[in-house]
């Protein structure tokens, strides 16, 4: 029997395991709504831009470590995905996005709502495809979850003329796929493993430095193991929260530009960096010349493009994180000889990381009056028991909440590491939530970077997506501000943003619930009530405008060079007048 | 240091630009580059000249054999290979200079193509040595027009096979 490319479209998605849709109309892809109008199995979300479309697949994916999918129709919807596509690419989030085109006798005449857009995302997705044919559908369709999927995850796009949806065709679903010229490696090879093993038993001032490649491989149980068997302490980079637990004695916190001291102390003087998923990123290498200079680097990556891209890497393990750190676990459980000397010094190794912890804790100077950042962090955390899903948008909120929430399990932590995408967190809540529905769902926003896509609130309500939005509200743009502080002299330019809006009016506006706290003592009751009640909730948390987000790597310096929290004493506090 | 990088490609629409985004995205050079369909019409091949030091290679290496159409990178500079690039010359002959441009012609073993009363069209194949050598010669006879295909290269065979 033939089907119409929408039939197919709909069909393959089904056959790919695909529950929920987030996509919104227009003109050409009107034959797919109309074939969604019937739909049972696919759960359509209507969200109220089409970037918010893309940020709720995405953290649909990093919340289940499925393939999220988003669908635009041409032209303007589809360029408004850009932002999405290129923030899912920068954290290799495996999604799919459809978009409509032209019918393709149109392509090239400067149609209305054309846009090139296969040409535009071409270097922010993995792969992308223009459909020309209406039975080529289901296969390019599993090549592009495929693709999405396996090895490095990170977007794929699928650009679909009106033609292509219209005309009809067989329905072959494909059950393999098979590219000759997309092979990962998966498994490590067995010498580099061993040299590893044989490295980590030598090393006297070891250190493990993972990242998001621990969350894309589920290998959070084997990273646990490998640290406790070796006692090696962890660090984790933005993008690896999550994958060891935040409570755990090895755990150091996170490392780079706002790390902790410990971490990046421990990192600047280890004999032995142990990278897993991680990509050595600016923000957490600071200079790369000064960076760990006395460490030998092993690093274990899925895609070889990382490996040796800033710094030199003595050890380079090409493969699947979990399956590598299952086989270097059981190279090492082999080995299992003792030195002494080896333990002495580790030895010595642990009590100078427990004095450099000591020595510069994360800490905030707790005020009775003014609400601080961290407090509420701290309480969100507490009120939960680290038992939510935590999104945040970008800039002070987002790294307060990486210091100060203890991520206990993986996939629990959606935020934009890579590209740093402003209106990131709401979204990505909102995608979360619709995987997760009987989950507590927060995003931890500023007031800036809520307004980027506060219109989502709208889609919040209707689709019931009741998540919690702690806005940490100073008035301005925090990061920027702090930086102008700093950096440029306190010369506050284009960062005041006033007192505007009245964010609890906002939420009514919507049909959601707004709530307001100014003192410290309503934080814990404002989060108590949010979370009873059952709708989407803004929490307007009034903070201290003058925070900043310390301890701080300043830019172009190395990591150990880290400018602190000066302690102040009572009378220099700084007033905040609302 | 410059390399030779061969590479075989899916032969789909969109490769090229592809592989021109990726060395313009990431700042690589591309001194030449030509492609043509292989033997096999599913796939192409690509010469691409380029330079930089061993890590610029290595990552350029690893970005091209990372992208999804591309089946097989080889670096042809530490190997024996055999490269060749076609280039038509168009020279002023007038007088006694037609008699001097055949005369280099000859030389270099190439082969006028077309002729017209001034001028003398001239193709030559060679490496880029040979090309610039003979483009040197021609050059006081004044040169109207030049256009080099880029270079094309093929890895020679194990003669002890």
């Amino acid at each position: 029997m033939k089907l119409s490319g929408a039939e197919i479209f709909v069909e393959t998605l089904k056959k790919e395991g695909v529950k929920v849709l987030f996509g919104y109309p227009g003109g050409v892809v009107l034959p797919i709504f109309d074939v969604l109008y019937h739909e049972k199995e696919i759960r359509l979300i209507l969200p109220r831009h089409e970037q918010a479309a893309v940020h709720m697949a995405d953290g649909y994916a990093r919340s289940t470590g499925n393939v999220g999918v988003a669908l635009a129709t041409s032209g303007p919807g589809a360029t408004n995905t850009v932002t999405g596509i290129a923030t899912a690419f920068m954290d290799s989030i495996p999604i799919v996005v459809f978009t409509g085109q032209v019918p393709t006798p149109m392509i090239g005449v400067d149609a209305f709502q054309e846009a090139d857009i296969v040409g535009i995302t071409r270097p922010c997705t993995k792969y992308n495809y223009l459909v020309k044919n209406t039975a080529d559908l289901p296969y390019i369709i599993k090549e592009a979850f495929y693709i999405a999927s396996k090895g490095r995850p990170g977007p794929v796009l699928v650009d679909l003329p009106r033609d292509v949806l219209a005309n009809k065709a067989d329905f072959v679903y494909p059950e393999t796929v098979s590219l000759r010229s997309y092979n990962p490696t998966y498994i490590g090879n067995r010498w580099q493993i061993k040299k590893a093993a044989d490295a980590i038993l030598k090393a006297k001032k070891p250190v493990i430095y993972a990242g998001g490649g621990v969350i894309s491989s589920n290998a959070s149980q084997e990273l646990k193991e490998l640290a406790e068997f070796t006692e090696i302490p962890v660090t984790l980079t933005l993008m690896g929260l999550g994958g060891f637990p935040g409570d755990h004695p090895l755990f150091l916190g996170m490392l780079g530009m706002h790390g902790t001291y410990a971490a990046n102390m421990t990192i600047h003087n280890s004999d032995l960096i142990i990278a897993i998923g991680a990509r050595f990123d600016d923000r957490v290498t600071g200079r790369v010349k000064d960076f760990a200079p006395n460490a030998k680097i092993i690093h274990i990556d899925i895609d070889p493009t990382s490996i040796r891209k800033s710094v030199h890497v003595d050890i380079p393990i090409v493969g699947d994180v979990r399956l590598v750190l299952i086989d270097l676990l059981k190279e090492l459980k082999s080995m299992k000889e003792t030195n002494e000397v080896i333990e002495e010094a580790r030895k010595h190794w642990a009590k100078q990381i427990k004095d450099w912890q000591k020595e510069h804790p994360l800490w905030y100077e707790y005020d009775d009056e003014v609400i601080k950042p961290q407090f509420v962090i701290e309480k969100i955390f507490e009120i939960t028991k680290g038992d939510a899903i935590i999104s945040t948008e970008v800039g002070q909120n987002q790294m307060w909440t990486a210091q100060f929430y203890k991520f206990l399990k993986p996939r629990t932590w959606l935020t934009s590491g890579g590209l740093g995408t402003m209106g990131y967190g709401f979204p990505a809540a909102l995608g979360a939530q619709a995987a997760f529905p009987n989950k507590l769902v927060f995003d931890i926003a500023g007031d800036g970077s809520i307004q980027m896509n506060i219109q989502e609130l709208a889609t919040a309500v209707i689709e019931r997506l009741n998540v919690k939005v702690a806005i940490l509200n100073n008035s301005c743009l925090g990061m920027v501000r702090q930086w102008q502080e700093l950096f440029y002299g306190e010369r506050y330019s284009g960062i005041d943003l006033g007192e505007v809006p009245d964010f609890v009016k906002v939420a009514e506006a919507y049909g959601a619930v707004g709530f307001k706290a100014v003192k410290p003592s309503e934080v814990e009751p404002v989060i108590k009530e949010a979370i009873k009640i059952k709708k989407p909730v803004l929490m307007d948390f009034r903070i201290d405008r003058m925070e900043k987000v310390f301890p701080m790597v300043p830019a172009g310096a190395a990591i150990h060079e880290m400018i602190f929290l000066e302690k102040k004493k009572k009378t220099e506090k700084m007033k905040v007048v609302r | 240091m410059t390399h030779i990088l061969s590479l075989l490609v899916e032969n789909k629409f969109g490769v090229l630009s592809r592989v021109a985004g990726l060395f313009s995205g990431r700042g690589f050079n591309i001194e030449a580059l030509s492609v043509a369909p292989t033997q096999d019409p599913s796939v192409s091949q690509m010469t691409i000249v380029t330079s930089g030091d061993d890590r610029v290679i290595e990552q350029i290496t690893k970005q091209l054999n990372k992208m999804i159409d591309i089946i097989k990178v080889s670096d042809f500079s530490d190997k024996d290979y055999v490269l060749r690039e076609v280039a038509l010359i168009k020279v002023s002959a007038k007088g006694a200079d037609r008699e001097e441009a055949l005369r280099i012609a000859t030389i270099f073993r190439a082969k006028v193509v077309d002729s017209s009363p001034t001028t003398y069209t001239i193709e030559v194949t060679g490496d880029d040595k040979k090309i610039e050598a003979i483009v040197n010669l021609l050059r006081p006879l004044g040169i109207k027009e030049l256009v080099r295909s880029g270079p094309i290269a093929i890895l020679r065979e194990d003669k002890n096979k």
